[in-house]
C-alpha cells in the first residue's frame, strides 16, 4: 500500500513539475518572441551532437554485449549439419553486421555534419542514376551468394535420411513428449488416433489394440452401453444441458465405431509385427553417437515443436500430419559437459510453438550415449517392448514382414511432403 | 472526373459555412480531417493500453515468481493471486499486445491517421471520394477497438493462443482457457476490423484515383500519399483472406466442420473432425500476415520520405526509384509469406521458394535506405522533433532490416525460428520504425490536425527516451534469441535444469530489457501529456511552419470543410523543389508555376 502511495506521489510530481517546466519555457519564449517552430541553432546543435554521441553509444553497447555474452551465445553444435548451419550463419552475421555499421555510420554522421549552418545552402540534388544503380546491383549480388549457399545448406538438412537412419518418433501432448522407438526391424507400426486408449497412449495399430479399442468404446466405464443405460435410465435426473452433451457424446461415439469396424476389417494382421517390437520411452530420450536419426513427429492434440537448440534442429509436430526431421548426434553428452565444462549440463528436447498455459516447462531430456553405453541400454529395453508391456498375452507374430510396398504405402499416406519423391 | 470534382465543389459551397451540430461536427462526421483525428486519439488509447500489457509481461519475464504491487493491481486476485501473475493470463496479455499493436495502432492508427487527413489535403480535394464510407470505416474501427478492450475483461480471459492464433489451439477451448469466450470476441472484433479497413481502403485509392486537383499527376504526388495508396490496395488484397481465415476457425469452432482441425484428443474428448489441416490456416494467416508487415510499414516510411525532405531542405533523392521501391515491396509482399512456415512441415521444396522472394525484398529496401541517406548529405538539416523520429526510423529500419536476412534464409531459421531473435527482428524493423514514422507523423502535421503547436523541447526529450528505450529493449534481446531463448515462454526455469550459464545470461539481459522498456513508456507519458495539452493550449501554429512544398500547407490553419476556400489549388511542380538552385527561398510550393526557362525536374 505504501509503495502505491509513493508511486502515485512521485508520477503526480512528475507531471507537475512537467507542467511547470513547459509554463517557465512558454513565458520565457514569450519574451524573446520566439515562435514554436523555429528551432534555434543551438538545438539544431545540440541534436546533431546527440546523434553522434547516440551512435558511439550504440556501437559501444554492441561490442561491449558481444564482449561479454560471446558472438551467438549458442555454443558448439552438437551435429555436423548444425556446425554447418554455424558457419553459414556466422558468415550472414558478419555480412548484416558490416552493413549496420556500414549504414548506421553513415546515417548519423551525416545527422551530425549536415545540420544546417548559416550560409550553406542544402545542395539540390535530385538523382544519380549510376548511384542508384550501384546500390541496387551491390545488395543483389551479396544477396545471390547468401541465397544461393542458404539453399544448398536447406536441402542438406530436409534431404530424406538415409535408409539405414534410425527412426524414431516424438509423440507430443499438452505438455509432454513420448518417444517411440521403431524396435528391431526399425520400422514403426501403424497408428490411429482412434486407437487411443489407457493402454495404448500413442494410438499404435495392431488387431488386439483396434479390439481394445472397440471394446472400450462400446463397453467401458463412458462407453456406449454405460451412456445408453444413463440416458434410458428413469430414476437419474439431469439437467437438460447435461443431457445435451451426453446425447451428442453418444453420437459422435456412434460414429467412431463404425470406422473402428472398418479398420478392423481392412487390418492387415501382418503388420502388427512392425508395432510389437516398438519401445516406448519417456521422461528421457537416448541417442547413440554418431547414427544418424529420422525423428518423425506427431501430435496429439494442438501443434507442437521440436525443437533441439544444441542440435540446430527443430520441426513442427501438427495433428493429423506426420513431419519429419533427421540429424547426427555427434558429441556425448559427457563430451559436451567437458566441452561447457559444467557437470549440469544436457542437452534438451523443447517446445517452441505455443500450446497452452504449461507451454514453457514442456521438454524431454536428451542424452547422447557412447555406442557401447547405448548398446547396453538398448539391450536392457529389448524386452520392455510394446507388446511386452502392455498386450503380453497378445498372439506372437513371426518377425517376417519385411515386404517393401507395406512400407510405401505408409510413406504415401502420412507423409504428404514426400509425394513425388 | 470532372462530374464528381464539381460536384465536391457544389457540396462545398451548400455546406461550407453554417453552424454543425456538436454530433455531426465531432462525433458522426464526415470530414476527414475529424476522421483522421478520431482514428489517431482511438489508436492513442489502444496503444497506451497495449504498452501497459507489455510491461506487465515484462515485469514476470524479469523477475518471474516475485510478488509485485504494480501486477495485482492490474491484474487482481483473479490473474495475479498474490501478485504473481498466471501462465494463463501471461499468454494472454502477449496475445492482445500483439494484437492491438500491430492492428489496432499500426493499422488502423496509422493508416486511418494519416491516409485520411494526408490524400486529400496533399491532392489538392475537398474530402475523400466518399465521405458516409469514411465515417462508417471509422466506427467499424472504433468497435472492433471496444470489443477488443472488453475481450480483456471476461472471465476466462482474453484470447491467448499468440496474435497469430493457430488453430488447433485457437480452435479449442479445452486447450486454454482464452479459447473460449475471449477468442470469439478477439474474431469477431477482428472480422468487424477488416470490413472497417477495407471500407477505408477502397475509398483512399478512389480518391487517389479520382480526386486529384488540376495538374497533379501521378508523379507529382508526394511520398505519402504513394505510400497510402500502396498500402490501401495490399489492404483490399490481403485482409479479405483473413477474413476467410477467420470465418472457417468461427465454423470449426461453431459448427463442427474440419478445416483446420484433424485427429484431435483433448482433454480426453476424441474429436471427430478428420481432413482438416492446420497448415491452411497458417497459409491464409501469412498471405495477409506479410502483406500487413508493409501495410505497417510502408505509411511510415512515406511519412519519413516528406519529413526528411522538408527538414533537409533537400528533394528526396531518388524519387522515381523511391516509387518504384514502394511498387516493389508492394509486389514481393504477396509472394513471401511462407517464409513463417519454414519449419511447420510445410514441403521444404516450396521453402527454398519462399527463400529467393523473401530475399529479394532486401533489394528494394536497401534502395530506399540509401536514398535516405543521401537526401541527409549535403542537406541543411533542421531537427524538429519529426526529423529526430525520422532519422530514428531509418536506424531502426536498417538494425531491423539485416536480421530478417538470417530469418528469411530457411536453413538458419531452424535454429532461430520462434526464438527472441525473431522478436527482436520484428519488433525493430516493423514495431519501432512504424512507431517512430507515426510520432514523427504527428509532430509535423500536428499544427495541420489541432492548428496549434505541440512543445519541441518535449518532442526532443520525448524522442532520445524513446530511441534509448527502443534499443536498450531490443538489442539484448537479439541476444539472448540467437542463444535460442524461445518466445513465449512464461520464465526461463527449464533452462536452469540444463544449461545454467545460459539460464544466467538470460535473466541477466531481461531484466535489462524490461528496466529499458520501463524507461521508454515513461519517455511516452511525455508524448502524451504534450499531445493532449497543445491540442488545447498548445501556441496556435502559422499556416506552413515547416516551410514546406505540399499542398496541405496551402490550406488556412482553420478548418474548413472542403479543406480550401475558393478554388482548388492547381498544381504545377514535383513536391520535392526545395533548396533548388535559382530560387528566392529555399523552398517553391507545388502551386507555384514553372518560372520561365525553368525546367521541371
Amino acid at each position: 500500500m505504501v509503495t502505491k502511495l509513493v508511486i502515485l506521489l512521485v508520477v503526480v510530481l512528475g507531471i507537475l513539475a512537467i507542467a511547470q517546466m513547459m509554463r517557465v519555457y512558454e513565458l520565457s519564449s514569450k519574451l524573446t518572441n520566439k515562435q514554436e517552430h523555429e528551432i534555434s541553432n543551438r538545438d539544431n546543435n545540440m541534436n546533431a551532437k546527440l546523434m553522434l554521441l547516440f551512435m558511439i553509444v550504440l556501437f559501444g553497447s554492441f561490442i561491449w554485449m558481444i564482449l561479454k555474452y560471446g558472438w551467438t551465445g549458442r555454443g558448439e553444435a552438437a551435429a555436423p549439419h548444425g556446425r554447418e548451419l554455424d558457419w553459414l550463419m556466422n558468415l550472414n552475421l558478419i555480412i548484416i553486421t558490416i552493413t549496420f555499421f556500414l549504414t548506421n555510420t553513415l546515417l548519423f554522421f551525416f545527422s551530425y555534419k549536415y545540420v544546417k549552418k548559416e550560409g550553406v545552402p542544402a545542395l539540390y540534388y535530385p538523382h544519380n542514376n549510376k548511384l542508384e544503380m550501384l546500390w541496387t546491383v551491390v545488395p543483389a549480388c551479396v544477396l545471390a551468394v547468401i541465397i544461393i549457399l542458404g539453399l544448398k545448406k536447406w536441402n542438406e538438412a530436409t534431404d530424406l535420411a538415409k535408409p539405414e537412419a534410425i527412426v524414431v518418433e516424438l509423440f507430443s501432448k499438452q505438455f509432454d513428449w513420448t518417444a517411440r522407438y521403431s524396435g528391431v526391424n526399425n520400422k514403426l507400426g501403424y497408428f490411429d488416433y482412434k486407437l487411443t486408449t489407457d493402454n495404448n497412449e500413442l494410438a499404435i495399430m495392431t488387431t488386439n489394440t483396434i479390439d481394445s479399442a472397440i471394446y472400450q468404446m462400446e463397453s467401458g466405464t463412458t462407453g456406449m452401453e454405460a451412456l445408453e443405460a444413463k440416458l434410458n435410465d428413469p430414476n437419474i435426473v439431469m439437467v437438460p444441458e447435461d443431457r445435451e452433451k451426453m446425447e451428442a457424446d453418444l453420437a459422435r461415439k456412434e460414429r467412431m465405431i463404425r470406422l473402428l469396424y472398418q479398420m478392423r476389417e481392412k487390418h492387415d494382421s501382418e503388420l502388427d509385427a512392425l508395432a510389437w517390437d516398438d519401445i516406448i520411452q519417456k521422461d528421457t530420450l537416448y541417442l547413440c553417437k554418431n547414427k544418424e536419426y529420422e525423428f518423425n513427429f506427431r501430435s496429439k492434440d494442438v501443434i507442437h515443436s521440436a525443437y533441439f537448440p544444441h542440435f540446430r534442429a527443430q520441426m513442427n509436430t501438427v495433428p493429423g500430419l506426420t513431419t519429419r526431421f533427421k540429424f547426427t548426434p555427434d558429441i556425448s553428452t559427457a563430451e559436451m559437459k567437458k566441452i561447457k565444462d559444467d557437470e549440469n549440463f544436457n542437452y534438451v528436447l523443447l517446445c517452441n510453438k505455443i500450446c497452452g498455459g504449461a507451454h514453457y516447462k514442456m521438454r524431454m531430456m536428451v542424452v547422447v550415449l557412447e555406442e557401447a553405453d547405448y548398446n547396453d541400454w538398448m539391450r536392457s529395453k529389448l524386452n520392455k517392448t510394446f507388446k511386452d508391456t502392455y498386450f503380453p498375452q497378445a498372439a506372437p507374430v513371426e518377425q517376417v514382414v519385411e515386404e517393401a510396398d507395406v512400407e510405401e504405402v505408409e510413406a504415401g499416406e502420412d507423409n504428404p511432403e514426400n509425394e513425388g519423391e | 472526373m470532372a462530374a464528381v470534382a464539381h460536384e465536391a465543389h457544389g457540396h462545398h459551397d451548400d455546406h461550407g459555412h453554417h453552424e454543425e451540430h456538436f454530433v455531426s461536427k465531432y462525433i458522426f462526421s464526415q470530414d476527414h480531417k475529424m476522421i483522421g483525428k478520431q482514428f489517431l486519439v482511438t489508436a492513442v488509447f489502444m496503444g497506451v493500453v497495449a504498452m501497459l500489457l507489455s510491461l506487465l509481461f515484462r515485469i514476470q519475464l524479469a523477475w518471474p515468481g516475485e510478488s509485485s504491487d504494480f501486477l495485482s493491481f492490474f491484474l487482481g486476485d483473479t490473474w495475479a493471486p498474490g501478485g504473481v501473475m498466471k501462465e494463463d493470463m501471461y499468454l494472454g496479455l502477449v496475445t492482445i499486445h500483439g494484437t492491438i499493436m500491430v492492428f489496432f495502432l499500426l493499422t488502423g492508427g496509422l493508416s486511418g491517421t494519416f491516409s485520411n487527413i494526408l490524400i486529400p489535403l496533399q491532392l489538392g480535394a475537398r474530402d475523400m471520394a466518399s465521405g458516409f464510407l469514411n465515417m462508417l470505416s471509422y466506427w467499424f474501427f472504433a468497435l472492433s477497438s471496444l470489443i477488443m478492450f472488453v475481450s480483456l475483461f471476461v472471465e476466462t480471459g482474453p484470447a491467448m493462443a499468440g496474435w497469430t492464433i493457430y488453430p488447433p489451439l485457437s480452435a479449442l477451448p479445452q486447450a486454454i482457457s482464452g479459447s473460449g469466450l475471449g477468442m470469439t470476441l478477439w474474431l469477431f472484433s477482428m472480422a468487424i476490423f477488416i470490413a472497417g479497413s477495407l471500407i477505408g481502403s477502397l475509398n483512399y485509392i478512389v480518391t487517389v484515383i479520382n480526386l486529384r486537383t488540376t495538374g497533379m499527376t501521378m508523379t507529382r504526388m508526394p511520398l505519402t500519399v504513394w505510400a497510402f495508396f500502396v498500402t490501401a490496395i495490399l489492404g483490399v488484397l490481403s485482409f479479405p483472406v483473413l477474413l476467410s481465415a477467420a470465418v472457417l476457425l468461427i465454423m470449426d469452432r461453431l459448427a463442427g466442420t474440419s478445416f483446420y482441425l484433424s485427429d484431435i484428443i483433448v482433454g480426453g474428448e476424441m474429436l471427430t473432425q478428420h481432413g482438416g489441416s492446420p497448415l491452411l490456416f497458417q497459409h491464409l494467416f501469412w498471405f495477409l500476415g506479410h502483406p500487413e508487415v508493409y501495410i505497417v510499414l510502408l505509411p511510415s516510411l512515406g511519412l519519413s520520405s516528406e519529413i526528411i525532405a522538408t527538414n533537409a531542405r533537400k528533394p528526396i533523392f531518388g524519387y522515381r526509384a523511391m516509387i518504384g521501391s514502394i511498387l516493389a515491396i508492394g509486389f514481393l509482399s504477396f509472394i513471401v509469406w511462407a517464409h513463417h512456415m519454414f519449419v511447420t512441415g510445410m514441403n521444404p521444396f516450396l521453402g527454398s521458394v519462399f527463400v529467393f522472394t523473401t530475399l529479394l525484398i532486401a533489394i528494394p529496401s536497401a534502395v530506399k535506405v540509401f536514398n535516405y541517406i543521401t537526401t541527409l548529405w549535403r542537406g541543411s538539416i533542421v531537427y524538429t522533433p519529426a526529423m529526430l523520429f525520422a532519422i530514428g526510423l531509418v536506424s531502426t529500419f536498417i538494425t531491423g532490416g539485416v536480421t530478417g536476412i538470417i530469418l528469411a534464409d530457411a536453413a538458419l531459421d531452424i535454429a532461430v525460428h520462434d526464438t527472441y531473435f525473431v522478436v527482436a527482428h520484428f519488433h525493430v524493423v516493423m514495431g519501432l520504425s512504424a512507431v517512430f514514422g507515426m510520432f514523427g507523423g504527428v509532430y509535423h502535421w500536428f499544427p495541420k490536425m489541432y492548428g496549434r503547436m505541440m512543445n519541441t523541447r518535449l518532442g526532443y526529450i520525448h524522442f532520445w527516451i524513446s530511441i534509448v528505450g527502443a534499443y536498450g529493449v531490443f538489442f539484448p534481446m537479439h541476444f539472448v534469441g540467437i542463444a535460442g531463448a524461445p518466445r513465449r515462454y512464461y520464465d526461463y526455469s527449464v533452462y536452469a535444469d540444463f544449461d545454467i550459464s545460459s539460464y544466467n545470461m538470460q535473466m541477466d539481459l531481461n531484466v535489462v530489457i524490461t528496466i529499458f522498456a520501463f524507461i521508454a513508456a515513461c519517455g511516452q507519458l511525455i508524448f502524451l501529456y504534450n499531445f493532449f495539452y497543445s491540442i488545447w493550449r498548445g501556441p496556435v501554429a502559422v499556416q506552413n511552419p515547416w516551410r514546406s512544398t505540399t499542398l496541405e500547407w496551402t490550406a488556412p490553419v482553420e478548418h474548413l470543410h472542403g479543406n480550401w476556400p475558393g478554388d482548388l489549388p492547381t498544381v504545377y511542380r514535383w513536391p520535392y523543389d526545395l533548396s533548388k538552385p535559382g530560387a528566392e527561398e529555399d523552398f517553391i510550393p507545388q502551386t507555384v508555376p514553372l518560372a520561365e526557362g525553368e525546367e521541371e525536374h
